[in-house]
Parts: structure tokens; C-alpha cells; sequence
């Protein structure tokens, strides 16, 4: 099932997923950012498929944090779809989950939540806000054995980040992929940080004191 | 963003503004420059650069649209690359009938550059076997094409010059397995190597002569001949769209490529494939794909990088051009690292800008040298003018404008197709 706005780009994700071996994909238009009847459109889906085993929410834009800075209506709509919706949809579906007392509930987070950097803290904010609703539902859930796993990727080379000069810390999409696939199969919950030396590296930037983090704007 | 983009071969490295294309809206992006679609990267000259202008990057677009398990159709966007089709369509009984010596290149990449595989003798060119495209070109219309349209023709092997090819539609071919019966033979001598590959490209699918080109005196020649046919059976097609286990992606680019390297690497293969031949079963990605088992293969040769020189003569004139080539290349003294012959068959082009004609196709490695290769590839050049052949534009870096005219007879019939906001490194130098 997939969710999203543009009927048609989703028409053509479900054609390329049959071919890529789906058996059955059924498309829904909705608009994730309004977060109005949430509950009686899960009601409808979830008898519409008689339940559902995994979730991954990845929705999401990337804002730009100057315009954040100086434009507080834009900043709302940023942090309403990054954050607002993310987290209210991800209440609702661990509902369902816990009622079924199974499935796998998967959020895409991003190491900029793990600090808040000057250069990307909007996003990061709704990120680490994410991973921290997404601590909540596991140490929920788990024990209900319902999976929830939260992936942080890296800086991953797609259409969102064009706009960036690529490094030797990047990845590709494909890598990431594989990665989710991966965990989600393996059926752990926690954290996952996407490609795996990210893990390292975002601790040692939380770990960072407070003088060095200051000074060393990276 | 303007960006350093590199050809497979390793030009010097050119300024682009690149655009990641999202195929949505159908329309092409406002530039100040002109325009180059860019598929994987992996021609290795300039015509898949445009310095100073912009590169549609179409890696994004890389969904299928239709497939129809009836006739064997496939519909894709153009950035698919041919791993990741041989994957997914293996498992329902089809495939390409035609692949070029890389899996990793895309549908947009192998059909503008007409690509061809060791089995043209059989199944032609990559654009034999398209069936439709659509075109986006500058004047904002977007064309269904089918063969038999003079725009069609033009974009086949068209080098992404007459627009933005978004979508292809592909006639697949049945076949079940994944294994080939491969037949190994060598045979010495420029003319003894030459029969033996007509009789066998014509007696099997596939076929193509390794030579080893450290020692390219005619009489000697060492050829080794490696033919082969599907057969039945062998497992998984997954490992299509995997990439190498061995890469040198991230390792620093040193030329391991050289003259004694190549030297040591010519004898010890000659040695171990003369021990073994006659015939075995192999896996077709490491028979078809052979340089794919290592990924990023072209950094050997270092931040210079490697030339490579893929000509094609006519039958007639092929044995004499053929001997004339390897006394050049003997006395120049320069190192080719590596030498495929094949056999072209007698097919229409598919394109009006093909390469592939009916003759004999021989691709060199060289080590990038500058100034010597420049000497040596004006002299070769020079026999395949004579012999009436012609250079394969996805390969090339330095033919000339009289040469590019006289193998391509259909350049100014092509010309009148070129989208006039579209352009490439190689057109300005040889074309426009």
C-alpha cells in the first residue's frame, strides 16, 4: 500500500513495484500533513486490509533553515509536516499495532537529529523528535511484540540533497535501502544508523563539549 | 550545481552544471547553456560531457512502466540500468537479446549509443530490438516514435543529441537458466585468428577473440577464442543488479595498469587459458560482463587514466587493415593492455549515427600516454580511412572531423534532427 499525494507518480511506483515482484499494490492519495480525521481513515484502512504487518514512515522534506529563521509561517509548515505529522501518524498506527500485538512499525529519522547543528537544526529538531517518539513506542511495543525500529540514515545522495557537493561520506540510496530491508528482516527493534559508520560518528558529535562544539561550526 | 564530471575513460575533468531530472514536470529545465542527457557515465570519451554546459542526470528515472508477458515488451524509463532489468525480467523467462560487455550501463545510455554485444551476428544492435520511444525535446513536445520515423532512426545511436529519450519501449527475448556452454579455442596467426572467429560467431550465439596485443606481430599473433550458446538451468538471477565483490572505487587511483604489469598479466592468462581449452559451463554475467567483476575497474590506470581505440573494418578490407594495425601498433612501442576482437553481421543499422557494420570490430586498452597515443591513433586512423571502416563514438576521445564524416555518411540527415538547445563535448569536435 502506498501512501502519498501525486495519484499519478503513485500510479507509476505501483507499476514499477509489480514488475519488481510485488504481488499486490494498492494505491491511496492522501495528503500525510493534514492531520484532520487520522483516526477514522486508519479505522477504514485497517479494515480495508484486515490489518498490516509493517509501516514505514518516510515522509519528510528537507527545509531551508535561513527561510526558518525569518519566516515563522514557513517554519510552522515545516515543522507541522516533519514533525506534527510524522509523530501523530506513528501514534495512531502504534495503536493498531498494539491492538494486533504484532507487525513492524519503521520511521526514517537522520543523524541531524542526534545534535542540533546551526546549519540544519529545523529539521534536525523534527528529526530528534521522531527518534524520541520512537524510543517511547518501543520500550511500549516490544514487549507486545511489535517491532520498532527507527533508521537513521547518513547524508544519502538523492533528488532531496541535489543541492549538495557529494563526499566520500555519502551513500547511495540503494545502500540505504538494503540496509532497511535488512534490519526490518532480521526483526530487531532499536536504533540503526544507515550506513553503519554513522554510529561512531554521531556519538562522538554528541559527545562533543559544549566550547568545541561552539567553535567548530561543521 | 556546477560539478567536475569525469568519462569512463578519465578526460580531464569538465565543469557541468548537472540537473537531476524527476522526470516530473514534463519539461526540460531552464539553462543558460545547452544540454546533454547523461545516463551512468560509462562512454569513455566526451560524448557523454558537455563542458560548460548542463548534464540531465537521468539516474532517478529509473522505473518500469509496463511489461507484458505475452509479447515480451518491456516499457521502462530511460535511466534503468541493464543489471537491474536482467534481475527483475530473468526470473519471468525473458531478457535483453542484446548486452554490451557492461551491465551497469542504462536503456537510455545502450540506446544512444546503439550499443552491441558478441552475439551481433544473431541479434544486431540495442536498437534493433527497441520498439518505440518518447522524445522530449526543447520546443516542449513530447513524441511517441516508432521505427520506420526518421527521428527515430536518428535517436538510435543519436548519442543523446536529438532530446530526452524518457521512456523506451524494449522487445525482450525468452530464456530460462543462467548458464552458457562456453568453448575455448587459440589460434595463432592475424589470419588464422580471423577464420576461425567468422566460422565460429557464425556457429555460435556468442563470440570474441582475446588477443594478446604485447606481441602484435601479424604472423605471430596469439588469438584466444572464446565462443559460446545458452543452455538450461543455473539459479539465481539476483546477482545481475549486485555490484562486484572486488571494487577499487575508494582506493586512490594508481596506475597498476602499465607495461610490465600487462606484460606479466598477458603471459600468465595465455598460459593458464592455453591449458585449458575446449568446453565448459559458465556463468553469463562473468562471460557477458567479464571486466564487471571488479567494480571500478578504469581507476587502474591511474589518475590519467586509459584510452581505448574500437574501430571496425569491412569484410573485404579486414584482413589487410587488420595486419596494417598491428604493424603500427608494433611499431609504436606503446602498450595495449588489452584487445577484443569480434564479428559484426550484416544487419541494417539500426541508426542513422551506428557504429556497428558488417566486418570485423577491433577495441584496444591503452594506458592514457598523451602525446604518443595522439601519434599512434592518427595512424591507425588513417588505415581505418583507407579500409573504409569507421571509430566507435562512445569509445573515441581524438578521431578527426574528416573521419567522423566518412564513417558516418548519414551525419548531415542526422544533423537536421538535433535538438537545437542540445549539445555534447564530442559533437562540437566532430559534428556540428
Amino acid at each position: 500500500m502506498l501512501v502519498g499525494r501525486d495519484a499519478s507518480r503513485l500510479e507509476r511506483i505501483a507499476a514499477d513495484l509489480r514488475i519488481r515482484g510485488a504481488t499486490e499494490v494498492r494505491c491511496v492519495v492522501r495528503d500525510l500533513s493534514h492531520v484532520n480525521d487520522l483516526q477514522p481513515w486508519m479505522d477504514a484502512l485497517w479494515s480495508e486490509w484486515n490489518g498490516l504487518d509493517l509501516c514505514l514512515v518516510a515522509q519528510g522534506t528537507l527545509p531551508d533553515t535561513k527561510r526558518c529563521e525569518s519566516d515563522i509561517d514557513y517554519a510552522k509548515s515545516v515543522l507541522e509536516l516533519n514533525a506534527d505529522a510524522c509523530l501523530l501518524l506513528l501514534l495512531a498506527l502504534a495503536a493498531r499495532f498494539e491492538a494486533q500485538a504484532s507487525g513492524q512499525l519503521l520511521a526514517l529519522g537522520s543523524v541531524a537529529g542526534d545534535r542540533g547543528r546551526a546549519g540544519n537544526y529545523v529539521y534536525g529538531a523534527a528529526k530528534a523528535a521522531l527518534a524520541t517518539l520512537m524510543s517511547g513506542l518501543e520500550q511500549r511495543l516490544a514487549p507486545r511484540g511489535v517491532q520498532v525500529l527507527t533508521i537513521k540514515p547518513g547524508w544519502v545522495d538523492t533528488p532531496m540533497t541535489a543541492a549538495f557537493r557529494k563526499g566520500p561520506l555519502w551513500a547511495s540510496a540503494e545502500k540505504v535501502a538494503r540496509d532497511i530491508v535488512r534490519t526490518s528482516l532480521r526483526g530487531r527493534s532499536g536504533v540503526v544508523y544507515s550506513p553503519a559508520f554513522w554510529r561512531p560518528i554521531a556519538w562522538v558529535v554528541r559527545m562533543l563539549p559544549g566550547w568545541l562544539f561552539r567553535r567548530w561550526r561543521f | 550545481m556546477s560539478v567536475e564530471v569525469r568519462c569512463w575513460a578519465g578526460l580531464p575533468t569538465a565543469h557541468h552544471e548537472r540537473i537531476d531530472w524527476s522526470g516530473s514536470p514534463a519539461s526540460l529545465p531552464e539553462t543558460a547553456g545547452s544540454l546533454l542527457p547523461r545516463g551512468a557515465g560509462r562512454s569513455y570519451g566526451d560524448v557523454c560531457l558537455n563542458p560548460g554546459g548542463s548534464l540531465i542526470d537521468t539516474r532517478w528515472t529509473d522505473r518500469y512502466v509496463a511489461f507484458d508477458p505475452e509479447t515480451g515488451v518491456l516499457r521502462c524509463e530511460s535511466g534503468l540500468r541493464l543489471g537491474t532489468l536482467l534481475a527483475h525480467l530473468r526470473p519471468l523467462g525473458w531478457t535483453l537479446p542484446v548486452v554490451p560487455g557492461t551491465r551497469w550501463v542504462t536503456v537510455g545510455g545502450a540506446l544512444a549509443n546503439d550499443v552491441h554485444g558478441k552475439n551481433h551476428r544473431h541479434a544486431g544492435s540495442f536498437g534493433h530490438h527497441v520498439r518505440a520511444i518518447h522524445l522530449l525535446r526543447s520546443d516542449g513536445s513530447l513524441d511517441r516514435l516508432a521505427p520506420g520515423e526518421d527521428r527515430f532512426t536518428a535517436t538510435i545511436g543519436g548519442l543523446g543529441l536529438t532530446g530526452l529519450v524518457t521512456e523506451v519501449a524494449l522487445q525482450l527475448r525468452r530464456r530460462s537458466g543462467m548458464w552458457l556452454q562456453e568453448h575455448a579455442s587459440h589460434a595463432r596467426g592475424l589470419d588464422r585468428v580471423l577464420s576461425e572467429l567468422d566460422t565460429a560467431s557464425a556457429q555460435h550465439e556468442y563470440a570474441a577473440v582475446w588477443l594478446d596485443m604485447t606481441q602484435p606481430d601479424p604472423e605471430r599473433l596469439f588469438g584466444l577464442l572464446l565462443a559460446a550458446d545458452p543452455i538450461e538451468g543455473g539459479g539465481d538471477a539476483s546477482g545481475f543488479a549486485r555490484p562486484a565483490r572486488i571494487g577499487v572505487g575508494r582506493l586512490p587511483r594508481l596506475p597498476l595498469v602499465g607495461r610490465l604489469s600487462t606484460r606479466v598479466f598477458n603471459a600468465v592468462y595465455r598460459r593458464l587459458a592455453a591449458r585449458h581449452p575446449g568446453s565448459r559451463r559458465v556463468d553469463e554475467r562473468s562471460c557477458l560482463f567479464t571486466l564487471d567483476s571488479i567494480g571500478d575497474w578504469n581507476r587502474l590506470y591511474g589518475s590519467s587514466g586509459l584510452r581505448q581505440y574500437q574501430c571496425v573494418l569491412p569484410l573485404g578490407t579486414a584482413p589487410g587493415g587488420m595486419e596494417a594495425l598491428c604493424r603500427v601498433l608494433s611499431d609504436s612501442r606503446v602498450t595495449c593492455s588489452l584487445a577484443v576482437l569480434k564479428r559484426f553481421g550484416d544487419q541494417r543499422p539500426a541508426g542513422m549515427l551506428s557504429f556497428p557494420r558488417e566486418g570485423f570490430t577491433l577495441a584496444m586498452d591503452f594506458p592514457n600516454d598523451e602525446e604518443r597515443l595522439l601519434v599512434l591513433f592518427r595512424r591507425l586512423d588513417a588505415i581505418v580511412l583507407e579500409a573504409g571502416g569507421a571509430v566507435y563514438p562512445a569509445k573515441d576521445a581524438h578521431m578527426s572531423r574528416e573521419l567522423f564524416r566518412a564513417a558516418f555518411t548519414r551525419t548531415d540527415e542526422f544533423a537536421a534532427h538535433v535538438d537545437p538547445r542540445f549539445s555534447s563535448g564530442f559533437w562540437r569536435r566532430v559534428g556540428a
